[in-house]
């Protein structure tokens, strides 16, 4: 159980908005500013809705998950966007089988 | 990597669709503290509560927090008090007051099982405890109570049938300036489950473990977005779509249940998957039967397409948990849901489509109000006929009526919150009393021959 806990120790960070000039930038350094590596990244443009998802690496963070997740959302709402930051187990649950 | 669509819905569930866990729900045994001196009882119930249910506030909230999913309510399940005060020989009402004491201490928002086992007959404590229910209740404020009056494999006992009628008429008159609230708290069971999770009639089986965590999960706005996007699709197409969607809403449920469960140090027991519903616009099982093609919940075709949602969401779910249990299926409250409350506003939806209704969903009559000058026997009545659908069905079946005190007909009683607000709806007006003045025991039903 606990190496299954181990491995699985990343989030998602979904970024749902109106595109503006430095989203990535502004997310990916504050992840960097508290040691989560980030993974992968992809954005798409629905009309005129940026969405982006970003995998990070949670296990090696200086803060606790639950203060970055915070700081990712506060951040967000300065930007005027949406940001949810959830733990990958519950996309793997609801969506694979 | 994550397909972006797939974490873009699970949001979307969440923000949009009030997809949410409905309630994470601790069972707990209080057998061993059993003792016939009532305080030194209550102490020890009060003091394993506390032990045990500690930390199920804050890991829920945390769990809340690392998966972004809504966990609405924290709950604590217990044992039958009529078996636990028994040995006291004296009224269970202190054990109510340490419940409601439990209730604070621990921040849950109710503990059920003030509750009494009489489906054959009744034993020491149990008739002490269903006529204290009335003062039990309107004494606490996040204390439930449910008594089981039938069962496929013992049949009604009438006896209770009529004492649980007056009960719930004096649990409303007893509450009747708090919106005659003591008999929502009231859940009268034909087969109750032993696991299940959700109030007002959650109790601790005897046959559970001795701690565990129960889990239900939600999503009537998930089914019915689901479905708004297949306007076209058939019967078996909607079925289909329902099944997919009650596996994902399951899989969170699951999830949840396991995390809750190894951060407590406490044995999962079940995920409950019901589509629970709630007065908020969007989370109503009324609206997903309209969605399927009626103009109001209610008219002809209600029961047809309840059963085929209800079994659907089974189907979903029973894949997605390792191991189901409680009630699960598709609640149909009155109060809490917004179509059903339009519905029952307009005309469509009456008492005996209810009834009908809940022959082939979960739980039954839930969350009606009716008038205040509705005959005792009345209610008894409603409660043996409900009953008789569980029993002949082997599914469990539920009457939870709240007879609104100097209210008449077509009048609305407001509860707010999560339990909405009600019309008051017609009962038949022809008496039972003959029938239920004559107790005894509806034999149990056969289990062959079936037509």
């Amino acid at each position: 159980m606990s190496a299954e806990l181990e491995e699985s120790m990343r989030a998602v960070v979904a970024v749902i908005g109106k595109d503006t000039v430095g989203i990535l930038a502004k997310v990916s350094g504050i992840c960097a500013e508290y040691g989560a590596n980030v993974m992968d990244v992809t954005q798409t443009i629905m009309q005129d809705l940026f969405a982006m998802t970003m995998l990070i690496e949670i296990s090696k963070i200086s803060i606790d998950y639950i203060d970055l997740a915070e700081k990712l959302k506060n951040a967000g709402k300065e930007m005027g966007l949406q940001v949810h930051v959830m733990h990958e187990d519950i996309f793997n649950s609801m969506h694979k089988i | 990597m994550l397909n972006t669509g797939d974490i873009l819905e699970t949001i979307k569930m969440i923000q949009e669709e009030n997809l949410d866990i409905r309630t994470i729900t601790m069972g707990i045994s209080l057998l061993d503290c059993i003792d016939s001196d009532i305080d030194a009882a209550c102490g020890k119930i009060y003091e394993k509560m506390m032990r045990r249910a500690e930390n199920l506030v804050k890991t829920g909230e945390d769990i809340e927090k690392q998966y972004g999913i809504p966990i609405i309510n924290k709950r604590i399940s217990v044992t039958p008090i009529a078996m636990v005060s028994a040995a006291t020989k004296q009224s269970p009402v202190k054990f109510a007051k340490t419940l409601q004491r439990v209730a604070e201490g621990t921040g849950v928002n109710y503990v059920g099982g003030y509750s009494a086992l009489v489906h054959k007959g009744f034993s020491a404590g149990d008739r002490e405890l269903i006529e204290s229910i009335p003062e039990a209740l309107a004494e606490t404020t996040n204390v439930c109570s449910s008594v089981n009056i039938g069962s496929t494999k013992a049949g009604i006992n009438m006896d209770a049938v009529a004492m649980m009628g007056r009960t719930i008429m004096n649990a409303a008159e007893a509450t009747k300036d708090d919106h005659c609230f003591g008999a929502a708290k009231i859940v009268v069971f034909c087969n109750a489950p032993e696991d299940n999770p959700f109030m007002a009639g959650a109790f601790h089986g005897v046959g559970e473990y001795d701690t565990e965590i129960n889990v239900g999960v939600s999503g009537p706005g998930v089914v019915r977005a689901a479905l708004e996007k297949h306007p076209d699709a058939n019967i078996s197409e909607i079925a289909d779509v329902i099944k997919k969607t009650a596996f994902k809403i399951t899989r969170m449920g699951q999830l949840v249940g396991t995390e809750a469960s190894k951060r407590l140090g406490v044995p999962f027991g079940i995920v409950d998957l019901s589509l629970a519903p709630t007065p908020a616009v969007g989370d109503s099982v009324a609206h997903i039967l309209e969605e399927i093609g009626l103009e109001s919940c209610g008219t002809h075709g209600t029961t047809a397409c309840l059963a085929m949602l209800n079994d659907a969401v089974k189907k979903g779910g029973v894949m997605a948990s390792s191991h189901v249990g409680g009630l699960s299926g598709a609640f149909i409250p009155v109060s809490e849901d917004a179509g059903m409350i339009d519905a029952a506003v307009c005309g469509s939806l009456s008492l005996d489509k209810l009834e009908a209704m809940t022959a082939v969903c979960s739980v039954g009559l839930d969350m009606i109000v009716i008038p205040g000058d509705t005959p005792v026997d009345t209610i008894s009545a409603i409660i043996a006929d409900e009953a008789a659908i569980g029993m002949v069905n082997s599914k469990t079946t539920a009457v939870r009526v709240i007879p609104a005190i100097g209210m008449k007909e077509g009048e609305m009683l407001e509860f707010g919150g999560l339990f909405g607000s009600g019309p008051v709806m017609s009962v038949n007006k022809y008496s039972s009393s003959k029938f239920i003045s004559r107790g005894g025991r509806i034999p149990a039903p056969l289990q062959s021959l079936k037509n």
